[in-house]
């Protein structure tokens, strides 16, 4: 069995993201990871095949040479190959759902496994996006992954609003992973340095030819109005005098 | 301009209140483009008694898809549906609410039409070359406007961001042909692990108690934050870390991936206020923060802070209220 992993390259969500004088992000400080759920999804990948199962991981990016640097991680985390689709433009779910089509549809896997969205742009439409392309099913927010044992199906449990649903999809499917699949787990140096034999193959996003998408054009990004805090009370009766007399809340 | 259509949620049988945050952004878009909007109500059989209790928005037409394999409103299923509605009204716009059900459908339908989609849409504005669209990005630390072209698109709507839909003229209730056969077949529906919840919907709640991981346990967080909510009719939400060390049930988070509330009163108890979190409360009308840690971030946005043990502060909240 095949598994594709798509890998996004994020700002470290817990660093601070700044806007130059310009509007655009101010990358001078930014450390660059891998997607924290895509990071899950690669981990859910390793451990379908740690227990047994028969698994080919192809981690996939598609973005400038910069983005080898999270491939070559995935790799070390236990990704058996790389592919990096080249090209300098940022795109949005929808083109990069028509990469990720063209290379699902050379490679056949039987699942894609991927984060449920990106921290930067917080879309949460490529997997679903991909799945449509592809005509298969798709299981989004998995909390939860069992293969069926002739591996022909998968059953996902999945966080939703009401608390969780479980649900079972023919393979070949699009699978989103949620947060609480798995904590994915730490890489350490020798690792990443080992995976340099590892393959990574880089493509020209052209050689896909994939034509031309309406674009979703980002005219301006701002910074919100921050909200000013207030002040301290003493006490739980002041606080009570607060809720009723200033702020009329209770 | 092209209508619009609404994807109402459903759990298969009943519509859910989810519903009207999108119906609300569609009387908005109408008002705007002097256009028009359709509802489409998707669901099993039941899903033809809700028709008359959830029209009346100033929709012109009210679509019912309504078969037996639609009982498990699974993605794939409601997705073909709604492309199906979307062809059958010359309807190019769809709109829904950035809810798991939205965010679960609505993308796989902009995949099928191949159309853009704008996430978690909080304010719209029309323009000759595309609408405009305002849309939180970086866990809301940073607002983006993004633009698309006016031919066709998908929407979905953050919950808290326009409001009550008005109650207007009722549209015309039209039935759309379900063949059952051409659906996808391949998701099955195997069950379901929903909580008993006496307690107000935590997106839609007036007041919001929350906690983090110092509640230590199920049985604690229930004790101690249970008690205040039930004082003032306000729903449980919890942060990450609670949900993580299983303090409280996934469908409490709030956040960047949990849900983003926006309550009249938000009172946060041993919350430390990640990044992440406060991406979930910003709109908030009124923020307490109890913590005995005084150096937590989510004093630098709360609007009362009470440094203090929640342990002893909670109960005393409770009885003095």
């Amino acid at each position: 069995m095949k598994i594709l992993v798509p890998i996004k390259r994020v700002p470290d969500p817990y660093g601070r993201v700044r806007l130059t004088p310009g509007g655009h992000v101010d990358e001078t400080d930014i450390k660059w990871v891998i997607n924290p759920f895509d990071e899950i999804a690669l981990e859910e990948a390793i451990r379908l095949r740690e227990a047994g199962h028969d698994i080919e991981i192809l981690a996939v990016a598609i973005g400038t040479t910069a983005w080898e640097e999270q491939l070559r991680t995935a790799l070390a985390m236990g990704a058996d190959r790389a592919l990096l689709i080249q090209q300098e433009a940022p795109a949005d779910p929808g083109r990069i759902s028509h990469y990720l089509a063209a290379i699902a549809r050379q490679e056949q896997p039987q699942i894609i496994l991927m984060g449920k969205q990106a921290i930067d742009d917080d879309c949460n439409q490529t997997g679903q996006r991909l799945a449509a392309l592809l005509q298969i099913p798709q299981a989004t927010f998995a909390s939860r992954i069992e293969l069926t044992p002739d591996g022909t199906c998968a059953r996902v449990t999945r966080e939703v609003d009401t608390g969780r649903e479980t649900i079972e999809v023919t393979l070949p499917a699009v699978i989103t992973a949620d947060l609480r699949l798995n904590e994915p787990r730490y890489v350490a140096l020798p690792a990443i340095i080992k995976a340099r034999s590892k393959p990574l193959l880089r493509i020209d996003a052209a050689q896909l030819q994939i034509p031309p998408t309406a674009p979703v054009t980002t005219l301006r990004l701002e910074t919100p109005p921050p909200r000013r805090a207030g002040r301290r009370v003493g006490s739980v009766d002041e606080l009570i005098t607060a809720l009723r007399e200033e702020a009329r809340v209770i | 301009m092209d209508p619009l259509l609404v994807l109402m949620e459903t759990d298969g049988t009943a519509v859910l209140p989810a519903t009207l945050p999108a119906i609300a952004f569609a009387q908005a878009w109408t008002r705007m483009t002097r256009g028009r909007f359709h509802l489409l109500l998707a669901g099993g059989p039941d899903i033809v008694t809700q028709a008359e209790t959830w029209r009346g928005y100033g929709e012109e037409r009210l679509l019912i898809a309504s078969d037996p394999a639609l009982t498990h409103p699974t993605a794939d299923r409601v997705a073909a549906v709604t492309l199906q509605a979307l062809r059958a009204t010359g309807a190019r716009w769809l709109a829904g609410t950035a809810s798991s059900f939205g965010k679960d459908i609505l993308p796989r339908v902009a995949g099928l039409l191949d159309a853009p989609m704008i996430s978690d849409v909080l304010s719209m504005q029309p323009d000759d070359n595309g609408p405009i669209f305002r849309r939180p990005v970086y866990a809301g630390n940073l607002i983006a406007t993004v633009q698309i072209p006016p031919e066709a698109g998908v929407v979905s709507v953050r919950a808290t961001a326009f409001g009550q839909p008005a109650r207007a003229t009722p549209g015309q209730v039209e039935s759309l042909p379900v063949e059952p056969a051409s659906l996808p077949q391949g998701t099955r529906w195997i069950g379901q692990d929903t909580a008993q919840n006496k307690r107000p919907d935590l997106t839609t709640a007036r007041v919001v108690i929350s906690g983090g991981r110092p509640l230590r346990d199920p049985e604690t967080f229930e004790q101690i934050l249970g008690a205040l909510a039930d004082k003032l009719g306000g729903a449980l939400g919890a942060t990450r870390a609670a949900v993580d060390s299983g303090i409280a049930p996934n469908e409490l988070q709030i956040g960047q991936t949990g849900k983003v509330i926006a309550p009249e009163l938000y009172i946060a108890a041993g919350v430390s206020g990640s990044v992440q979190h406060l991406a979930g409360i910003k709109d908030a009308k009124v923020i307490v923060a109890i913590n005995i840690d005084g150096d937590a971030p989510i004093f630098q946005i709360a609007d009362y802070g009470l440094v203090a043990d929640l342990f002893q502060a909670v109960p005393e909240l409770t009885r003095k209220l």
